[in-house]
This record gives structure tokens, C-alpha cells and sequence, in this order.
């Protein structure tokens, strides 16, 4: 081969490979904007295995450890609520639809699917509630802020529930914490919807807050979410064939009994709870939300310790003054916004408590169930 | 190999063919493979030791390579340059324990110099001494000895644990804390079964000479360095001087190899990292298997498992060969459908088949001709074939792991074939003519693979579970019991 004929073969194979790199940038481009155009994610959340070929799960997936738990933690709206049983289909006519929202107490940390306070109450509860028959949803999501509650409420609504149970506690209402939950980062925009529409006033651009770009928005930007959303439909096969949706050790380090000798909540100065510091607005727009569907809010139950400094604080998380005066707000603010509230912080004995002040042992649980079950039929 | 391990390497591989005369690929693929080792060598609890069994590869390398050098061949320019470029390298990287920039290429700080140093040394002098030794097949037998004990302590829980043990006495470190997997020797189990196919052929006469830079790069040709395949050395050689002739080319950027190799290492890729990982959520497992609530679920995640495993090690297998091909290297197959195919001695002969060959031609083989050659016995044909198979194929469960679910799925397949065996005479006897009729012939064939997927399936549990009684247990829970 002659240097001509060289050169002539270098330049095909160079103009070759520019050709190449072109096409395969133009791909990339054009595949990745128009994913940013579309905006296919909330769609794509749709598509789910659940409830089609295999069931729907009985609360909303999270979890720590996917290999043991057969569960995912994942924010994408859509993809949780598509996984659950609430969207196994229509809502049956005959059917009394409750859905329970909530901290990792409502959802059942530590319990079996079928031991949550959603579950128990289904079972417990009579079948002919309104002559139709009572099925509560447990749409509880690990994470104390009554935000991360408020966006799933929003979404909730969807599926027509007749009865809303609300279950909260202090911990969920620090201003502070409403806008750190990593759930609320990751739906920013429909958190920023709500905040417009409800007028709830959260200075977004105050927290730390997760900003999207466009770049979050494109294929390559999404892929992580989209890998998780595949995953959460493999792991619903080991849901189904197995039940397990979380990983319950064998042995649970129990709840502190002694308790610090320490008054502190907060930035909070001890025996005053400014009201305006308490997520009370996000419990409004809820009640907002809710429309003309019954909504009660329930103060849940909490472990009340008899241990050490047990006359300064309740437990773990709370110091006696702060926790009574938040259930002085709780009620005054029910009575003066005509909300249906229920305090129920003592309703547990303390032995039916796990691994926190707020977590319940299916014994535990049972008490809250029958308790709901009584009120509901007495004012049915 | 991570993703990320794997698109490096392809990266390099690409680069080399495309930018580098072919002349020069020899060196540059030693000096990736002599990085590679160290650098994709499992982090290991026990001091030094991701520093000392990558270099211990490579004295083994050049030990076996100064064995089965004839005795006629003189050390050529260079043989030398490469042999002391290598000792060279391995100072180097004790040396970047000294210096932060650049530490560390092996996952954790390689040992002083002076440690390394001692070592080296010794090890030129046992090279000295092998290279003096004039009966090369005695050394080679003592090299094999050798070779086999590493793989049984590596592969057998029990002395894997023991040798922890020592290994932690020996650098000062808690011998409470001593775990079989402690000892995790990149590639170890397809180096030493390199170095046996060419200890054995030499042994036998049937070796070609090799320089050193070819044979180092045989032993330790990274791309098929952590999940094979197996090549035979002349095979690979036959690559090497098939490329010479082009020596002063670049490979074509058009070249089919190369489109090949991207293709293969693509497909590879997905069958790995797509396919395989998320099957891997859904196979059986020794967690998993008695959380299962239903019998129809039970066997979803066995053939979960059946098609996970293929596609993992077929996939890394097409890695290797795409990786291979983009210098000019023609690596063998590996997997040729082996879960389409109507029989298990079919299957055998399409899964893991540079094992398989491996075993075959030095096991299998030699074993059954000296068992049809012993003067005195009379074997029957049947028992020769039973007692062939069964050896053969429970070593190769052991070649996994020294374990008894791997013995006992090597037996499994055994079984299987000397079933198949035996329905093979029986059928040519009393159903020759089932065959001529084709609906017939298309409904056995049906029913043949089904038979024998669904055995090679049902064979992964006892590869899959540590226990044996586990195993049992999934057998009596498909059973409905």
C-alpha cells in the first residue's frame, strides 16, 4: 500500500469515526430532550406490576435494606401509590374507604403488613359500617413532618376515601422540620403547588430545599429514580411470594425509660410553645384538602415513662411542659377551626411500646383499633 | 469487575487497538494486566495481603514459565527486559507506600520495601535455582502440587479459616476476628487452572516454546482474568501470531473486530448489569428460601435464579471476549445456549465449556483410558462412564467451592448424565425408528428440553444453598409438602 492509498485510509476511518461521535451525540440529545420536554416520569410511575400481576402492597414502600425487606424507599408519587392496594382498581360501591395517614407509627415500624393500624382495623371493624363494608388503607410514611403528610393526603384524594385518619404528634410540627424530610425534597414541585394554591405560607426558599435544573429533569438526570422504580416492581415479587415488607430484627432494643435530666425541645424556651413555630397552617390546608370528606385528627398515642426524670419528660422526645402545651394548641385549634380532633396520647400502656416512644406493638396497636372502631360507631 | 472496572479496561483496550501499531499491544496489554491485578484485587482484612497475592500470581507465572522453558532456548533481550520490567513494577508499587500522591494502587498500603525487597529476592533466588534444576518435570510436579494446594485452601471454608488464622498470627492482627473469606486471590482460580494445562503439557510433551511477555500475558491477560474463560495456551498464541503478521498496522476503526468486540462487550454489559442484577432480586437464596408462602412462587424464584446465574457469567464471559477482540484476540466461547439445549450431555457441552474441556482433557479423559487399560481388570463400558462422570463432575462442583452442596451438584449432573447415557444405547436399540416419523421426533425434542432444563434447574438449589438440608427442604416444599 502506497502513502496515497495510506492517507486515503486514514481519512475514511477518521471521517468514520467523526460520523460515529455525531450520531451518537445527536441520539443522546434528541433522546434526553425530549424525556425533558415530556416529562415522562409521573406516567411511567403508573406503570406498575402491582395490583395486575402481582398484589398491591398494604402500605406505601420504604426500606432500608431492599435484599431483606423485598421494599424500597422511593419518593415518586405515583410509583408508591401505584404499588399500593388502594390502586388495585375502582372503588367498590359497597365499600366505607378510610385511609390512615401518619408517621412510621401509622405505617407500622416494626410490625407485620397485616398488624398495622390500618389492618387491624379493617379486621375489627364491623361490615356493614353505613350498611357497606369498612377497608382502611394504610397510606402512613415513615418521617415526622405533617408536609410529607400533606402531599400524600393531596395525592390521596384521588381515591375518594370516605373517612380521613389523621395521626399525628408533636414531632411533626416544628416549623422547622416540615420542609426536611427527604419525601418533601423530592417533591419539591408539588410541594411548591400546594404552597401557592393552600397559601400555606412555608418559606421554600428559606430551607435547603433540593432546587431541580433542567439537567434533573432529563434521562440522565432521572435514571436513578427510573432504576428505583424498576427495582420496586422486582421486589414486588419477593412482596408477593413471600409477604415481607420490611426487616423486623429478632431482638428490638426497647424505648429509653430513664430519660435525661433535661428540659430542652427544640430552640423552644422551656414552658412556652409559640403557635406560630407549629406546622398548625399544614393541618389547616389539609383540612382543606379533605373537602367534604370527614378528616379527624388523632393525637397518637406516645410511651409515657415512669423511669428516670420521668417528671421532667414524658419520653425521648418530649419534656412534660412542651408535649402539655402542644396538646393545649392541639385542642384549642381544633375547637376554634371546628376540626374533629381526637387526643388519644395516653391510650396505650406503656409496656405495648418497641423500639420508640411512638411505635407500637400489634397488642398496642389493637388498643388504638378498637378504640377508632367504638368512636366510629358511636358517631357513626 | 465493576461497571466502572469494566469500562476502564474496554476504554484501554480500545484505545490500544485503535492508536497503537499491533507490535507494541504485547507490551501494553502486560503493563494493564500487571495493573490490572492490583488495582481490581479484592480489599482483604489481613495486612499486606492485597499487595502479596497479586504478586504472588506473578511469581507463579514466572516460575512455571522458566519450568516449561526448553532447555535449548536461551533467554532472549527480550524475555529479560520484560522479566526485570516486572520485578521492577512490583518495587514500584511498595515504593508508593512512601509516597502520598501516588499511594495506592492495591487497596489498601502495601508492606515496607525492605519486606518486599527480602521477598523478591528469595524469589530470584528459587528462580535461579529452577532455572538450574535440570529435571524440569520433577519441578513441574512439585509447581503442581503446589498450585492445587493454594486452590483447595482457597476454595475450602475450613482452611481458608485456617489459614486466616496463621496468616493474622503471622502480621500481628487478631486471630479472633479470622474469616474464610478473608482470603479472596483475584482470578485464582483461572490462573492455576492455566498453569496446570501447561504444566500438564509440557509434562506430556505437548507444549510449544513460549517467550515470556506472551506467556505472562496468557496467564494474566486481564479481561479474562476474574471470570474466564479458560483458553488453552496454544489457542491464545495462535491469536498473538496471527496479529504479528499485521505488526505494523493499527487495528481498523472499521475492522469487524472492533464492531464485534463493542457489540459483545454491550451485550455483555446488559445481560450483566440489566438483566442479571435485577434477576438477582428475585432468585432463590439461602435467606430467601424458607420466607416463600407458596409452592408456584417457589419455583418462580428457582428459575429466577436458573436464568440469573447464565446471564451473570455468560454476560461477563461476552465482556471478556468483546474486550479481547478489540486487539485481535479471539478468546474461546464460553456459553453456546446451553438452557436451549435437549439433553445434559448437550447442556455440558455448551455450559462453562473451557471447564468442562479443561476437565475433560485432563481428568476425564486420562482417567477413563487408564480404567479401560488396566490389564488385570475387565471393566464394563457402563462402569467406566459412571465412574468418569461421577469424578468428573463432582470435582467440577468442587471447583466452585470445597463444600458438600457443590459435591453434591456435581453428582446431580453426574446422574443426569449417565441417565442420558444410558437412555442413549437403550434408544438406539428399541426406539431407532421414532425418529423418522418428524411429529414424533418434534414432540421428543420438545419434551427433551423441557426434561432437561427443568433438571439443570432444579440442580441450582444445591448449588444455590449452603446446606444440604436446606436444599432438601425445597425439594419437599416443590413437592407441596
Amino acid at each position: 500500500m502506497n502513502s496515497k492509498q495510506h492517507e486515503n485510509l486514514a481519512n475514511i476511518e477518521k471521517n468514520f469515526a467523526v460520523r460515529v461521535f455525531i450520531k451518537s451525540f445527536v441520539i443522546f440529545l434528541v433522546i434526553n430532550l425530549t424525556f425533558l420536554l415530556i416529562k415522562p416520569v409521573p406516567h411511567i410511575g403508573k406503570l406498575s406490576a402491582y395490583n395486575r400481576v402481582i398484589s398491591g402492597r398494604l402500605r406505601l414502600p420504604y426500606g432500608d435494606n431492599p435484599n431483606k425487606a423485598f421494599n424500597l424507599t422511593i419518593f415518586q408519587l405515583e410509583t408508591i401509590f401505584a404499588s399500593h392496594e388502594i390502586s388495585s382498581g375502582k372503588k367498590p360501591s359497597n365499600e366505607y374507604r378510610i385511609i390512615t395517614i401518619g408517621d412510621s407509627s401509622t405505617w407500622g415500624f416494626l410490625l407485620k403488613p397485616d398488624d398495622t393500624f390500618a389492618s387491624i382495623l379493617t379486621n375489627i371493624s364491623p361490615h356493614n359500617h353505613e350498611g357497606k363494608i369498612v377497608k382502611a388503607y394504610n397510606l402512613g410514611y415513615p418521617g415526622m413532618s405533617l408536609t410529607k403528610d400533606l402531599l400524600l393526603l393531596s395525592h390521596a384524594m384521588q381515591y375518594q376515601p370516605d373517612l380521613i385518619l389523621w395521626l399525628i404528634t408533636l414531632e411533626s410540627l416544628p416549623q422547622q422540620k416540615q420542609l426536611t424530610s427527604p419525601f418533601v425534597e423530592n417533591n419539591f414541585q408539588l410541594l411548591n403547588k400546594l404552597n401557592h394554591s393552600l397559601d400555606l405560607k412555608l418559606e421554600l426558599s428559606y430551607f435547603s430545599i433540593k432546587k431541580y435544573n433542567l439537567w434533573d429533569e432529563t434521562l440522565i438526570g432521572q435514571r436513578r429514580q427510573l432504576a428505583d422504580m424498576v427495582r420496586l416492581q422486582l421486589y414486588g415479587v419477593m412482596w408477593a411470594a413471600t409477604g415481607i415488607d420490611q426487616e423486623i430484627p429478632d431482638e428490638i432494643v426497647l424505648r429509653m425509660d430513664d430519660l435525661e435530666d433535661s428540659e430542652d425541645y427544640y430552640d423552644f424556651s422551656p414552658t412556652h410553645l409559640p403557635v406560630n413555630e407549629l406546622a398548625f397552617n399544614v393541618l389547616d390546608a389539609g383540612s382543606r384538602i379533605s373537602g367534604s370528606t370527614p378528616l379527624i385528627i388523632i393525637n397518637e398515642p406516645m410511651f409515657i415513662s415512669k423511669g428516670k426524670n420521668s417528671h421532667i419528660r414524658y419520653n425521648f422526645y418530649y419534656p412534660r411542659w412542651a408535649y402539655d402545651e402542644y396538646r393545649e394548641l392541639l385542642n384549642e385549634q381544633c375547637r376554634f377551626n371546628n376540626w374533629q380532633c381526637l387526643d388519644l396520647w395516653d391510650l396505650v400502656p406503656e409496656s405495648e411500646f418497641t423500639n420508640t416512644a411512638i411505635h407500637m406493638t400489634p397488642a398496642g396497636v389493637t388498643y388504638l383499633a378498637e378504640y377508632m372502631r367504638e368512636y366510629l360507631k358511636f358517631n357513626n | 469487575m465493576s461497571l466502572l472496572h469494566i469500562l476502564i479496561v474496554s476504554g484501554l483496550f480500545l484505545l490500544i487497538g485503535w492508536l497503537f501499531p499491533v507490535r507494541y499491544h504485547k507490551w501494553i496489554i502486560a503493563i494493564i494486566s500487571l495493573v490490572g491485578i492490583y488495582w481490581l484485587q479484592p480489599s482483604t482484612p489481613i495486612r499486606h495481603l492485597d499487595f502479596w497475592l497479586p504478586t504472588v500470581s506473578i511469581f507463579l507465572v514466572i516460575v512455571v514459565w522458566i519450568t516449561i522453558k526448553p532447555d535449548s532456548l536461551i533467554f532472549s533481550k527480550r524475555d529479560w527486559i520484560s522479566g526485570i520490567l516486572i520485578i521492577l513494577f512490583i518495587i514500584i508499587i511498595s515504593l508508593s507506600r512512601y509516597i502520598n500522591l501516588l499511594c495506592c494502587l492495591t487497596p489498601s498500603r502495601p508492606p515496607h520495601i525492605n519486606q518486599v525487597a527480602i521477598i523478591v529476592f528469595l524469589f530470584l533466588g528459587c528462580c535461579v535455582l529452577t532455572f538450574l534444576f535440570t529435571k524440569k518435570k520433577g519441578i513441574a510436579w512439585i509447581i503442581i502440587f503446589l498450585l492445587v494446594s493454594l486452590f483447595i485452601i482457597q476454595k475450602s471454608p475450613q482452611l481458608s479459616y485456617l489459614a486466616s488464622t496463621v496468616l493474622r498470627q503471622f502480621s500481628g492482627q487478631n486471630i479472633s476476628l479470622a474469616n474464610s473469606l478473608d482470603i479472596c486471590w483475584l482470578g485464582y482460580s483461572y490462573l492455576a487452572f492455566r498453569l496446570l494445562h501447561v504444566l500438564r503439557d509440557f509434562s506430556n510433551k505437548r507444549l510449544p516454546s513460549y517467550n515470556f511477555l506472551d506467556f505472562f500475558n496468557y496467564v494474566l491477560f486481564i479481561p479474562s482474568l476474574t471470570a474466564g474463560p479458560i483458553a488453552r495456551s496454544q489457542d491464545f498464541f495462535r491469536n498473538l501470531e496471527k496479529n504479528e503478521l499485521i505488526q505494523n498496522k493499527v487495528l481498523s476503526l472499521s475492522s469487524p473486530n472492533l464492531f464485534y468486540g463493542l457489540r459483545r462487550i454491550t451485550w455483555g454489559l446488559f445481560k450483566k448489569f440489566v438483566i442479571a442484577d435485577s434477576l438477582a432480586i428475585i432468585s432463590l437464596n439461602s435467606l430467601s428460601f424458607d420466607q416463600i408462602n407458596s409452592t408456584t412462587w417457589l419455583w418462580i424464584v428457582i428459575y429466577a435464579y436458573s436464568l440469573r446465574i447464565y446471564f451473570d457469567f455468560s454476560g461477563y464471559t461476552d465482556i471478556a471476549l468483546g474486550i479481547a477482540n478489540l486487539v485481535g484476540i479471539t478468546l474461546p466461547e464460553n456459553f453456546t445456549s446451553p438452557y436451549l439445549k435437549t439433553n445434559i450431555t448437550s447442556f455440558w457441552n455448551s455450559w462453562h465449556i473451557t471447564l468442562a474441556d479443561w476437565f475433560r482433557a485432563y481428568f476425564y479423559n486420562p482417567l477413563t483410558r487408564y480404567m479401560r487399560n488396566m490389564p488385570n481388570l475387565n471393566l464394563p463400558v457402563w462402569l467406566i462412564i459412571l465412574t468418569g462422570q461421577t469424578s468428573t463432575m463432582v470435582l467440577i462442583g468442587l471447583w466452585h467451592g470445597i463444600t458438600i452442596n457443590f459435591a453434591i451438584w456435581g453428582l446431580w449432573h453426574a446422574i443426569g448424565l449417565f441417565i442420558h447415557n444410558r437412555w442413549l444405547v437403550f434408544s438406539r436399540v428399541y426406539f431407532s425408528r421414532i425418529e423418522t416419523y418428524s411429529n414424533v421426533s418434534h414432540a421428543l425434542k420438545i419434551i427433551s428440553w423441557i426434561i432437561t432444563y427443568n433438571y439443570v434447574t432444579l440442580g441450582w438449589i444445591w448449588f444455590v444453598l449452603p446446606e444440604p438440608t436446606q436444599a432438601i427442604r425445597v425439594f419437599m416444599m416443590l413437592l407441596g409438602f
